[in-house]
């Protein structure tokens, strides 16, 4: 393994030419992890390893097929490329297949500061530390607080190198960190689990362990004596985390793949009023240390920001070089490439701008509603935006928190939801590459009692 | 099966003495007990989209993984090729949390189990047939779902295969493998009319090459079966909302056992006591008409395994008999700090992932009941026969589900369909609802994915037709 990762991607490139491909692409993902899971004081798993991928995309004209292996040594590598090229016979004439067109590639990238050196001076024992002191924290903050899914700390150091036939060459290299807390809450009839979590590329992007360990404590013991409420209509306001699931069906709904398999609500809708005008969503590749941030995007397309619902209007779905030649449009920068080498459309720094109510002052807006701190199940319909999914709350009266609310539903569609968004908080919350902000829905029907 | 006939020893040239070496590496500093675990696997995937063959995938991969336990601790690393030092130093690393131990543990020998049960014969694996076979599937998967009805507008059709030999052995004197297929094909149909837009979704599989798809699972029949739900989606109404009867058909609706049962019946979770059901043991917990079991040794069954991923054979287990909680699914680690006996239901998504409690084909016993007298002994209520997915909180007991088909039953008729009703419960309380069970027994067809700290694999689920007495719907229609 003495050949560096660009090295490795040419030699695969030109081994994909000489086996009969018109055009290929390469990406080698090298990832550096360190995880160490924390439970009642002790440490219960720690993992270290090293992981490289190799994910090969070839064309025969305009048929393709895509390999994927974790074996990078020489022989594999070579006999995988034959087969992928044979593969590529088998598939069909696609005419909207290929590599982006060269015109968009750029050899120069912004620096988006996505590399904290610092991480690799902390050592292991330090780095078990981080994960003891967010659990200790949350038992220490009351008595309630009896058990623990336990606190982790998980790192990685990511190298991504990315090749292609048009003469695209480039390679980045990033930090990510999070540490999570699960804490249980126990009382006499009662048994919660809840999380609070903090993820960065940077140390300083990191909530304090005891921070971490407070809130996680906090929110599972708000939840304690939950009861379910009757079947009505009311106000719904989704805390940060819980609302990041809303975005994520935006996100779904404007992938260009969904748009152009018409199995998205939000077909056909540019230029639409979609969503009240406090809603403004972007992609942001470009955001500087952000966790979904990138050079270029898994096809090489450089990073760009791109406007997705401005004050209500949808402006742009989401594409890659096939999605964009399908509907017409120009790539934006979000080529995925799944695990399996296929690429499809993922998110950068997808979120919902913040707005000017502090959380607080949402809530006292609320007559009687339900505060929502976590959704579970699926059942959300991407095609007609009819949405059902299993809550947890608080319940809401005159504008305070009054008891805690489980097993109802709220349901609604999405598309009403999104025009009915009245308030929207200041508080956007990233811990992952999708992002929202406190946010109140006129109004749901939760299924309960 | 002897080791020797394994491929890592045939092609990658392991030999007995290297598993020595890595497993005494492993205990260097002290664990209680190590494993190996060397895996190499080949997916092929094809997607057929807008009636052309849009792109197939081809997927090696290839590794061992090292666990080392020290007490309650556990220590893993892993090496991306089967390179003697790149072993070793990952047997260092799993050793680390072995440090503050005192006592050294110990080695025997690992020598072969006897491995006389096979689960899954296939005359070829699905890594040597041919691509043009595979496509020929889809094909015909498209053709039928297209003539079905003119409406249906878009189908898309994947087929997915897995070709996965493992290698076990551990310190406390045990060597194994195993060589598993496993298959899928799955087909989701959109349905357009009045610019109204409804998918369908059918799929099928199991550990077996190519000849699963026939019957039931023939490419047309799923083709028809995903087709013919997105057409029926297009006259449903809106869901119910609020409390009522509700009576699950045969078959995959299953997985509100796997959801609302089976996960908080893993050991982890209730040694650690975070389970709504730890200490249950031996109490009621459901109606007498419930008896639920994992079985992974059904054969040719996406669940199944002639051994778990830590090289014990699997088991049938029974979890709940007429209604009193029996035990929990082990895994190694769980088995050994509870005292309990292994179940053989450690698994693991691959190399890269520690072995962890989890089900295989989880199911509930037929009853005496005919189905139709069931569905004839409600006055109002939900007939809930096909599911999207669900998920489950193991702490609170609550979960949730969605029927992607389910009908009003309206005094003792099915009447209308409804649109992706959710139904959410209690797991601990929902046994005890059961007020009638079927004498129709039926295992899903082979498609089931489970998700457990980010870790997914093949299961199945089953289920005879059941009445539930009361389950919260979530709909909008009060």
């Amino acid at each position: 393994m003495t050949h560096s990762l660009e090295d490795i991607t040419q030699q695969v490139i030109d081994r994909a030419k000489k086996s009969g491909a018109t055009a290929a692409d390469v990406m080698i993902r090298e990832d550096n992890t360190f995880s160490v899971t924390v439970r009642i004081a002790e440490i219960e798993t720690l993992k270290e390893a090293i992981s490289r991928s190799l994910m090969l995309r070839v064309f025969v004209g305009q048929r393709t097929a895509t390999s994927h292996t974790s074996d990078i040594s020489g022989p594999v590598v070579e006999r995988l490329v034959n087969e992928t090229v044979e593969m590529a016979r088998l598939t069909s004439e696609d005419e909207s297949g290929g590599l982006p067109e060269p015109a968009f590639f750029q050899n120069r990238f912004a620096d988006l500061n996505l590399l904290d050196p610092s991480w690799e001076s902390l050592t292991p024992d330090e780095r078990i530390s981080l994960a003891v002191r967010t659990e200790k924290a949350a038992f220490e903050t009351d008595k309630t607080i009896t058990n623990s899914e336990g606190a982790s700390f998980e790192y990685a150091r990511s190298r991504v190198a990315l090749a292609n036939t048009a003469g695209f060459s480039g390679e980045y290299e990033g930090t990510t960190a999070a540490l999570v807390c699960i804490p249980i809450a126990k009382s006499n009839s009662s048994m919660q689990r809840d999380y609070w979590m903090s993820a960065g590329r940077h140390r300083w992007q990191l909530e304090a362990p005891e921070e971490i360990g407070k809130k996680a404590a906090g929110r599972a013991i708000r939840r304690l004596g939950a009861r379910k409420i009757p079947t009505c209509q009311v106000p719904i306001v989704f805390d940060p985390l819980s609302a990041r699931s809303l975005l994520n069906h935006v996100f779904e709904a404007v992938s260009g793949s969904a748009i152009y398999r018409r199995s998205s609500f939000l077909v056909d809708q540019i230029g639409e009023t979609v969503a009240s005008s406090h809603v403004t969503i972007v992609d942001d590749a470009r955001m500087p240390g952000g966790l979904g941030s990138s050079p270029f995007d898994d096809e090489g397309i450089p990073a760009q920001t791109t406007p997705i619902i401005e004050r209500g209007v949808l402006r742009n779905y989401l594409q890659c070089a096939y999605t964009a030649r399908k509907l017409g449009a120009r790539p934006t920068g979000n080529g995925s490439r799944a695990a399996s080498g296929v690429v499809t459309i993922g998110p950068t720094n997808f979120h919902l701008k913040a707005g000017t109510y502090a959380p607080d002052e949402i809530i006292r807006s609320v007559e009687t509603g339900l505060y929502v701190v976590e959704l579970i199940g699926f059942g959300v319909n991407m095609v007609t935006g009819d949405y059902s999914r299993g809550a947890v709350g608080i319940w809401i009266e005159n504008g305070e928190f009054k008891y805690p609310v489980q097993e109802v539903t709220i349901a609604g569609n999405l598309r009403d939801m999104l025009r009915n968004i009245e308030m929207v908080g200041n508080d956007v919350t990233f811990v992952g590459s999708i992002a929202a902000p406190t946010l109140k829905i006129g109004k749901m029907v939760i299924s309960g009692a | 099966m002897a080791l020797s006939n394994s491929i890592f020893f045939e092609k990658h040239g392991v030999t007995t003495r290297d598993l020595e070496a890595y497993l005494s590496e492993a205990l260097s500093r002290g664990g209680d007990y190590a494993d190996l675990y060397f895996e190499y696997r080949i997916n092929h995937s094809i997607v057929l989209e807008e009636q052309i063959i849009k792109s197939a995938t081809k997927g090696v991969s290839l590794g061992a993984g090292v666990r080392v336990i020290s007490g309650e601790k556990t220590g893993y690393a892993y090496s991306d090729d089967l390179n003697r030092q790149n072993i070793l130093k990952a047997a260092r690393t799993a050793a680390f949390i072995a440090h503050s131990s005192a006592v050294g543990g110990s080695l025997q020998i690992p020598t072969p189990l006897n491995q006389e049960r096979n689960l899954y014969p296939v005359p070829t694996f699905p890594a040597e047939l041919e691509i043009a076979e595979k496509i020929r599937l889809l094909q015909l998967s498209n053709e039928a779902a297209r003539a079905y009805d003119p409406r249906i507008k878009q189908v898309q059709a994947s087929y997915v295969d897995e070709t996965k030999h493992i290698l076990i052995a551990t310190s406390d004197g045990r060597a194994a493998w195993d060589l598993q297929p496993l298959v899928r094909l799955n087909v989701m149909c959109i349905a357009e009319e009045n610019g109204q837009r409804q998918s369908g979704y059918q799929g099928g599989g199991g550990r077996r090459a190519l000849d699963v798809f026939t019957g039931d699972l023939d490419p047309r029949a799923i083709a028809r079966e995903s087709a013919r739900q997105a057409i029926l989606q297009l006259r449903a109404i809106d869901a119910p909302a609020g409390p009522m009867e509700v009576v699950l058909g045969p078959g995959w609706p299953g997985i509100l056992l796997h959801e609302a049962i089976g996960h908080g019946l893993e050991a982890d979770f209730n040694r650690k006591k975070t389970s709504a059901f730890a200490g249950l043991v031996g109490q009621k917990v459901g109606s007498e008409l419930c008896t639920v079991v994992d079985d992974g040794t059904i054969p040719f069954r996406r669940g199944s395994l002639n051994m778990d991923d830590e090289g014990n054979p699997t088991h049938q287990t029974v979890l709940i008999e007429k209604g009193v909680l029996q035990g929990y699914l082990q895994d190694r680690l769980s088995s050994k700090l509870m005292k309990s006996p292994l179940t053989g239901n450690g698994r693991r998504q691959s190399y890269d992932h520690i072995p962890l409690p989890r089900m295989t084909n989880t199911f509930m016993m037929s009853g005496d009941s005919a189905p139709e007298d069931i569905i004839k002994s409600v006055t109002k209520g939900l007939y809930a026969v096909h599911f999207g997915g669900g998920q489950v909180d193991i702490t609170s007991g609550k979960f949730v589900f969605t029927a992607s088909e389910a009908y009003l039953i309206e005094n003792g008729q099915i009447t209308a369909p409804v649109k992706g009703a959710t139904l959410i419960g209690d797991g601990p309380t929902v046994l005890r609802q059961v007020t009638a069970v079927g004498n129709d027994l039926k295992l899903d067809q082979g498609v089931g994915i489970c998700g457990k700290e980010g870790q997914t694999i093949p299961v199945s689920v089953g289920l005879p037709t059941i009445k539930i007495r009361e389950i919260t719907v979530g709909g909008t229609e009060k």
